[in-house]
């Protein structure tokens, strides 16, 4: 079996919820892929599983969440069939993760330096004391005077610092992964500018691969190498960065970013009509067809599989099916 | 009418904090001495980063919180003395869609009563003319008449900034807040709904208070734009003017820290260092020299007048750019 990324392959992950309301088919057959020291962008719109992916591939669903079907290969183990320590030795040892709320992610009764060693004692098997020299060398990379915020608590911290010391906490361990879930969503601007340039600078310097998360088109274009575009639950679009502005291929893509404003950008914004589906009854075969201009008889029974309609560029839409199929459908 | 339909002259905002019994008193100073003229019919942009004072700036004008001192005349009337059914009138004239459209509107109350309510109270009219009313307005936003008889709970984020929208408007105001109206919303919908506010200002000659931390909006949507930092605008004037020759070096490395949706953009790469200071202690003199790659003496010294650098164009720092 060929893995199109050397670090991580998701192909065919399924993850529903189950809720009084009716199950929740949340994903439906996500791929994703990335090489070691890669950016990848992952984004959508609200609900369209982009988080729910990233807490699939590191296994932090939780009930009444179901992952149903799906491979996850990651620096070659497949996650989804190792037993519970493997995995725990996985999270936070060679992947870890960032989350949107700094504030809410770290614990408010502990000090930052505590919470720091936490990670690389697991990872070392040594005692937290023990950690402390290395939590301060994590604290100055981000940024941040070690011997004021080591003892700190987290209130003491404003939103960035909090997500530095988050930064700081994830790539403690020296994992080959960042998962990234919108770290910068709560920040102001100029704040968010910092953190994406520290990302930058550390990944640099580290070598680590980012799985970035985000609904902010202008954040890809500064910070991802590849980007996967996701809606309702379905991966629609893949390619890199560059060509991906230049030419979107699915029309979901394609009025996602003509959506987006921008300064000097005054003409008229152009919206997709219709809202996102429920996920409850989510409608059959391409799940963007009730909103597509460019609907199709197929596009209401059939889901269309992603397939690489040009070299590195990959697309779910039968607008581009008479092309070679790369790969079917898991 | 005037050419200036809001006009807001030293307003102050400070609020209170109590540190100890024995320490002398603290003030939170939001607002602090803001001048501004809004032009009829235009859109008026505040932007700024969180604690810079932009909502409370917005609040202070529509009295939902009290200034401390400073004047704000609507339409020639001075709105901080007003009382009672003068008061009542000017409300209706000056109206706000709030940030959050899950917070805004009552869940418990019926879309027709959540729109209705204000018509009961200004207007003289009886239940058929308002249900007809709010038939009107909610096809003006986008929505549908059967619409009225459903829960907020029954609509999205977009739809319900919409019925937000339509109880601001059917109340034949003059003036509207729009505070962060569309950073609860994504990209598609916001799209669709800063769209219809363009659309009903033009129909309605509504003028508008555009209240954003995100410049991208700015340029599709504002005619005039205020910078604020720490309670204090630092920088106004006409967009194409601010946007194209930022004069204040806040202004210009906010713009450049606003990331730019098109990966084949080269900037050079400034970032503007350290945080946002406190309003209850800002520093000394000009409030951003802490964080100002120009600042020198007389910055940390003497605080900056905002000065009329060209007609309309107003920069509240010794060194413009």
């Amino acid at each position: 079996m060929e893995l199109r990324g050397k670090l991580l392959d998701v192909s065919g992950l399924k993850v529903s919820f189950y809720t009084y309301r009716g199950v929740i088919k949340a994903l439906d057959g996500v791929e994703m892929w990335m090489d070691s020291g890669e950016r990848l962008g992952v984004v959508g719109e609200t609900g369209c599983g982009k988080s729910v992916t990233s807490l699939a591939v590191m296994r932090l669903i939780e009930q009444p969440g179901e992952i149903q079907a799906g491979r996850v290969i990651f620096n070659g183990k497949s996650l989804l069939e190792l037993p519970e320590e493997g995995m725990n030795r996985v999270r936070g040892g060679e992947m870890s993760m960032i989350f949107q709320e700094p504030r809410s992610a770290l614990n408010p009764v502990m000090k930052v330096g505590f919470q720091i060693g936490e990670a690389i004692a697991k990872a070392k098997k040594i005692s937290i004391k023990k950690t402390y020299p290395e939590a301060k060398e994590m604290l100055r990379l981000v940024g941040l005077d070690p011997d004021r915020v080591l003892n700190s608590y987290p209130h003491e911290l404003s939103g960035g610092m909090s997500q530095r010391v988050m930064i700081g906490m994830g790539l403690a361990t020296h994992p080959k992964l960042l998962i990234a879930d919108e770290p910068t969503s709560a920040l102001d601007v100029t704040i968010q500018a910092q953190i994406l340039e520290l990302l930058d600078e550390l990944a640099r310097k580290m070598g680590n691969a980012v799985l970035l998360i985000t609904h902010d088109m202008g954040v890809v274009a500064e910070f991802c190498d590849k980007v996967m575009v996701m809606y309702a639950g379905h991966s629609v679009e893949y390619a890199s960065t560059v060509r991906l502005f230049e030419k979107p291929m699915h029309p979901y893509t394609g009025g996602l970013l003509l959506a987006v404003p921008r300064v000097g950008r005054t003409d008229e914004l152009k919206a997709i009509k219709g809202t996102v589906p429920d996920l409850v009854d989510p409608p059959p075969g391409c799940r963007f067809h009730p909103r597509c201009p460019h609907v199709m008889e197929l596009c209401r029974t059939s889901k269309p599989p992603l397939i690489q309609v040009e070299p590195g560029h990959y697309v779910a839409c039968y607008l581009y099916g008479d092309k070679k199929e790369v790969r079917e459908d898991v | 009418m005037s050419d200036t339909l809001v006009k807001i002259q030293n307003l102050k905002t400070y609020f209170p904090v109590k540190k100890s019994i024995f320490s002398r008193k603290l003030f939170v100073k939001a607002v602090d001495d803001v001048t501004m003229d809004v032009p009829t019919g235009s859109t008026f942009a505040v932007v700024g980063e969180s604690g810079s004072g932009k909502t409370t700036l917005a609040r202070s004008i529509l009295r939902l919180i009290e200034p401390t001192s400073g004047q704000v005349f609507f339409d020639g009337t001075e709105v901080l003395k007003l009382g009672g059914k003068d008061l009542l009138e000017i409300r209706r004239k000056m109206q706000i869609v709030f940030q959050d459209p899950y917070n805004s509107l009552h869940p418990r109350k019926l879309i027709k009563n959540i729109i209705g309510e204000g018509m009961k109270i200004h207007f003289k009219i009886s239940e058929t003319e308002i249900r007809q009313k709010i038939g009107e307005v909610l096809q003006e936003v986008g929505l549908r008449d059967e619409h009225m008889f459903r829960y907020p709970h029954e609509f999205s984020g977009g739809q319900r900034q919409r019925i937000a929208f339509a109880r601001a408007i059917v109340l034949k105001p003059k003036f509207i807040v729009l505070d962060e109206p569309t950073s609860a919303l994504d990209v598609s919908v916001q799209a669709m709904v800063l769209k219809m506010l363009k659309e009903i200002r033009v129909q309605e000659k509504l003028t508008y208070m555009f209240i954003t931390h995100n410049l991208s909006l700015v340029d599709y949507i504002a005619d005039r734009v205020a910078v604020m930092y720490v309670g204090e605008v630092v920088e106004m004037g006409e967009k194409n003017t601010v946007f194209t020759h930022p004069s204040h070096p806040y202004t210009d490395l906010l713009m450049a820290s606003n990331p730019i949706p098109d990966p084949k953009f080269q900037r050079e790469k400034r970032l503007l260092k350290g945080e946002i200071p406190s309003s209850i202690n800002p520093p000394s003199g000009c409030r951003f020299h802490n964080r100002c790659p120009y600042a020198d003496q007389r910055c940390t010294d003497e605080a900056p007048e905002l000065r009329e650098r060209s007609p309309g164009h107003f920069v509240r720092c010794h060194y413009p750019l």
